[in-house]
């Protein structure tokens, strides 16, 4: 494409299939303790993790 | 839904529901903001018109054209079909916890939201036996889940030493036979730390997290030892030993934790001196949470300082990248490609569902926040009661159920911002407070532009 480059894949949709595990750090122990940010946390599904 | 915003000379435009991150040039970002919602198949003529007083015809069909290719690949306007998931965390495990070991503390912090440590209930220290039940409750309500989370947390943890280390021993002799692995963490204001709680921490703790708001100036105009002085020259030094010796083991996280406030609305300074006089390279620096009458809070009139801000300091960190010397700022970590599932993202921190505090007494409340408020006392470990009707409350919030979060496109990065927030200034866990939205969307932001600049050959 000449005017658009997209910088990422979109799997936001993908990332349902073997979500929701549950083994992933609850965001708020990782640094903050007073606000979120979800969106860095790692995710830890390992089927998820390697189906890459 | 599309989120388009220039920045640091980029054109960007977040395809919402994807999560898909495009970068545009001018007349394309111009021609999608004339869109709310998906494209139609042939170009409207009065945008056409419109437009092409500044652009040539062929071009804007060009773009659209363009357009239209990423919209039929899923990467525009695309779908919010995640509602569908919203129930699926009822009744889940409690895999998290964070331990209040000590409600006492020996700083008196000017912004505290533990009223000074003892969450306005008395200053007590955890018992060692209420701590082994919390990992008796961990174990047992945990359920499939492998991984289990405990935050050693205060008050000041340090301040009840002896218990923290029979606790995880405790856990650690319980692992084998759950089939569980603990990852303990403990956030410390560093007053207390020596060489033998420091060696203990780095081989115990996962993770780290060391209250230091920054210049010495800052930090002890609001972080204060009991006698009014600051706390900087005390703790800076055991940092600093805490972290070298950190890094020469198996466990390398940690946080140097930071609260800004009105105070120094210039808190970019803060983190350079942290990164850079300081020695540190992981580092959070967060806006204070304060009733809006304390002189040190943020009020909506500071929200354009700290929006240039956060802009000042994403710029710095791309040039600090690119010459490959750049510190982490945990506001602005980011995973496009990899990051938390969508499922993940509808709910957030799983307060009171996945992850509930326990305090020296043994109450159970939904978070530390949530502490010394009998509203939202959960149960206890004594009479081993649980109030499932609040679990299921906090289970069944979502992005769906809070006010505004549906129509926003930041709602999968903050997922609907922090439940204890929304309480206690709104008094409802569903009504999002809008300063703390209004500076986690600049953040999300900036962060994604730091994305985009380092994808920028």
């Amino acid at each position: 494409m000449e005017h658009i480059k997209t910088v990422n894949n979109a799997n936001l949709k993908e990332s349902c299939a073997k979500g929701g595990c549950g083994e992933c750090q609850a965001s708020c122990q990782s640094a903050c303790k007073t606000s979120c940010t979800v969106a860095n946390q790692e995710c830890e599904n390992e089927s998820r993790k390697n189906n890459k | 839904m599309v989120h388009t915003f220039y920045l640091n000379g980029y054109y960007i435009a977040l395809d919402v529901n994807s999560g898909a991150v495009h970068v545009l040039d001018k007349l394309c970002f111009d021609l999608l903001n004339k869109f709310e919602d998906k494209l139609p198949k042939d170009f409207p003529s009065e945008i056409l018109e419109e437009l092409s007083k500044d652009y040539s015809k062929e071009e804007l069909l060009e773009v659209y054209a363009e357009l239209l290719e990423l919209q039929a690949a899923g990467q525009l306007f695309s779908e919010d079909d995640y509602e569908r998931f919203t129930d699926m965390m009822k009744g889940a495990p409690i895999k998290s916890m964070c331990l209040h070991i000590s409600h006492d503390c020996n700083l008196r912090c000017k912004y505290c939201f533990a009223s000074t440590g003892d969450f306005g209930k008395g200053r007590k220290l955890m018992p060692v036996e209420t701590g082994k039940k919390a990992i008796d409750f961990l174990l047992t309500h945990s359920g499939n889940r492998h991984n289990l989370e405990l935050d050693f947390f205060g008050g000041e943890p340090l301040m009840n030493w002896d218990a923290v280390k029979e606790i995880v021993d405790y856990a650690r002799s319980k692992e084998e036979e759950y089939n569980k692995k603990f990852r303990f963490t403990v956030t410390t204001n560093g007053v207390l730390l020596d060489d033998e709680n420091i060696d203990y921490i780095n081989k115990e703790m996962k993770n780290v997290v060391l209250s230091l708001d920054g210049r010495k100036c800052v930090n002890d105009n609001m972080r204060l030892a009991i006698n009014g002085k600051g706390s900087y020259d005390v703790i800076v030094p055991k940092f600093q030993k805490l972290v070298e010796k950190r890094l020469e083991g198996e466990n390398k996280e940690y946080y140097a934790r930071g609260t800004f406030t009105k105070n120094n609305l210039d808190f970019a300074k803060d983190v350079y001196h942290i990164a850079d006089d300081l020695g540190f390279d992981q580092l959070s620096v967060e806006p204070v949470i304060a009733d809006p009458s304390e002189p040190y809070a943020i009020t909506e009139e500071d929200l354009p300082t700290i929006f240039a801000e956060y802009e000042k300091l994403a710029v710095e960190m791309i040039r600090r990248k690119k010459e490959g010397r750049c510190f982490n700022f945990f506001h602005f970590m980011i995973n496009l490609d990899q990051g938390p599932c969508a499922i993940k993202r509808l709910r957030g921190c799983g307060c009171g569902n996945e992850y509930v505090s326990v305090t020296p007494d043994g109450d159970i409340y939904p978070c530390h926040q949530f502490v010394g408020n009998d509203e939202w006392k959960m149960g206890n470990l004594d009479d081993e009661t649980l109030d499932i009707e609040m679990k299921d409350k906090f289970a069944c919030s979502n992005i769906y159920t809070k006010e505004g979060c549906k129509d926003c496109w930041c709602k999968f990065y903050c997922s609907g911002g922090c439940n204890a927030n929304n309480y206690s200034f709104n008094k409802d866990i569903n009504k999002p407070v809008k300063l703390s939205c209004e500076m986690e969307r600049k953040r999300v932001e900036c962060a994604i532009m730091i994305k985009v600049a380092m994808a920028d050959k």
